[in-house]
């Protein structure tokens, strides 16, 4: 019991007893602050006020000092009550901890920037909903002036997307050592995902490979919310063929490839569900809208348009994006 | 946000379950919860989606892991009163090709004013 506290407030309660002031109940209130902060249980401090009472009151009537004994015992159940609170905040702030430590380590699983790429613009911004993400990218050097490019959405969000993601990630690792062709990689990965994951985890994709020397773009899906190709002579959009199963759902699947080759002006733009589900005053957000706010910004340099379309949507949701968001734009400048 | 499920014993080792609502991260355990269990011994399970207003990726991981477990039991999951923006969603991720669909009359989800 903290003695400091105890006299403190046996002070006040006779100060009050005595001359009902209401600086005294003010002093009570900033004890109280004090009592929580030192963690004195609610029994202790109706101990504090019996004995205030016997000191101030000698004479109090024996029924109204037994009442306080049936008090504490009430009492004890919140005090129970009050250390289960301060076990659940302690054990809050560790797993904070740990996830402030998961969250650094997912920072580290992307990319810093995208690499640069002669006469090609790369723009990408990915935001989690909470704080740890499910969407991924990657940029693959494919050498002679070719990138990989991925960008991938795994089923639900938080920490069991971010493991989700480690796994991506060490996979397409192995693909510096020897690229190959979005087909081959997207076949790959699912192998992995389909021996590796809950039975009920998906995880889509869209997996290309751009080379800027003829401004092709040979990419493949699985599964994933199709892209949009701009194109800066008609100043209008076209969806990007997509076809194949999600990964980690059933075994030897094939992957086609398709390609599209960018004229200069033209961009192609990925996203995640994130960007596509979001709500606008109650119903989801329309493709025409969506690409209503691209083409708004697409004369922007590509990072810049990629933040302003974030931002367009963020406020069109009245800040309230429940899904992790990734918009990418690859735009040929030259 | 509500998901509502009956089911209903067509026939022998045939089960109708009926899904209302908006089916995400929040209701989906529900639904896993009801029809996992149902998923063993070849059963043939029939999911009504014709009132279900949106799903998310973790209601449609919960249809995968239903059609994972019917296709090791040799059952068969078929869903049936897809809306536009439900088939929208199976072509997109390429399960239209592996999860059996009944009646898909309601259009194919690329119609002005639908969701993109």
């Amino acid at each position: 019991m903290n003695i400091d506290l105890q006299k403190q407030y046996e002070r006040l309660l006779a100060s009050y007893i005595h001359d009902t002031r209401e600086d005294h109940l003010y002093g009570a209130q900033q004890l109280s602050k004090w009592i929580i902060q030192q963690r004195v249980l609610p029994e202790e401090v109706i101990n504090f006020h019996i004995s205030t009472l016997r000191k101030v009151l000698p004479d109090l009537p024996r029924e109204v000092k037994v009442s306080f004994d049936f008090l504490i015992e009430v009492m004890i159940g919140y005090g129970l009550a009050y250390q289960d609170r301060d076990n659940l905040v302690s054990r809050q702030q560790e797993l904070e901890g740990e996830i402030d430590v998961a969250v650094r380590m997912q920072q580290t699983l992307l990319p810093d920037c995208p690499p640069p790429l002669p006469g090609v613009e790369i723009g990408v911004l990915s935001v989690a909903a909470n704080r740890m993400s499910g969407d991924y990218y990657n940029f693959v050097d494919h050498g002679q002036g070719s990138l990989g490019i991925a960008i991938s959405d795994i089923i639900g969000k938080g920490i069991p997307a971010a493991l989700c993601m480690s796994m991506i990630k060490y996979s397409m690792d192995r693909l510096d050592k020897q690229p190959l062709s979005p087909p081959e990689v997207l076949r790959g990965l699912n192998t992995v995902v389909e021996k590796n994951v809950d039975s009920s985890m998906f995880i889509t994709m869209v997996y290309g490979v751009y080379d800027s020397l003829n401004h092709r773009f040979c990419y493949a899906t699985a599964g994933h919310e199709p892209g949009l190709v701009y194109r800066a002579e008609e100043d209008d959009f076209q969806d990007l063929e997509t076809e194949g199963l999600v990964l980690g759902v059933a075994k030897d699947v094939d992957y086609p490839e398709k390609q599209v080759t960018l004229s200069l002006g033209d961009a192609i733009i990925l996203f995640s569900d994130g960007v596509t589900e979001c709500k606008v005053d109650g119903k989801f957000l329309r493709r025409e809208q969506l690409k209503q706010i691209i083409h708004d910004n697409i004369e922007l340099p590509a990072q810049q348009a990629v933040e302003a379309i974030y931002q367009k949507l963020f406020e069109m949701t009245k800040y309230n994006l429940k899904d992790d968001q990734t918009i990418m734009i690859i735009k040929r400048v030259e | 946000m509500n998901v509502l499920i009956k089911e209903k014993a067509d026939a022998k080792n045939v089960v109708t379950i009926f899904v209302e609502g908006e089916v995400d991260v929040l209701t989906a355990p529900q639904l896993r919860g009801k029809l996992l269990p149902l998923c063993q011994n070849g059963t043939t399970i029939y999911v009504d989606l014709s009132k279900v207003e949106y799903i998310d990726s973790t209601g449609l991981g919960v249809l995968i892991g239903a059609y994972k477990a019917q296709r090791a039991t040799a059952g068969r999951l078929i869903l049936t009163g897809m809306n536009a923006r439900l088939n929208r969603i199976l072509r997109i991720t390429g399960l239209h090709e592996i999860i059996e669909i009944e009646d898909q009359t309601q259009g194919d989800g690329n119609n002005e004013g639908t969701a993109c």
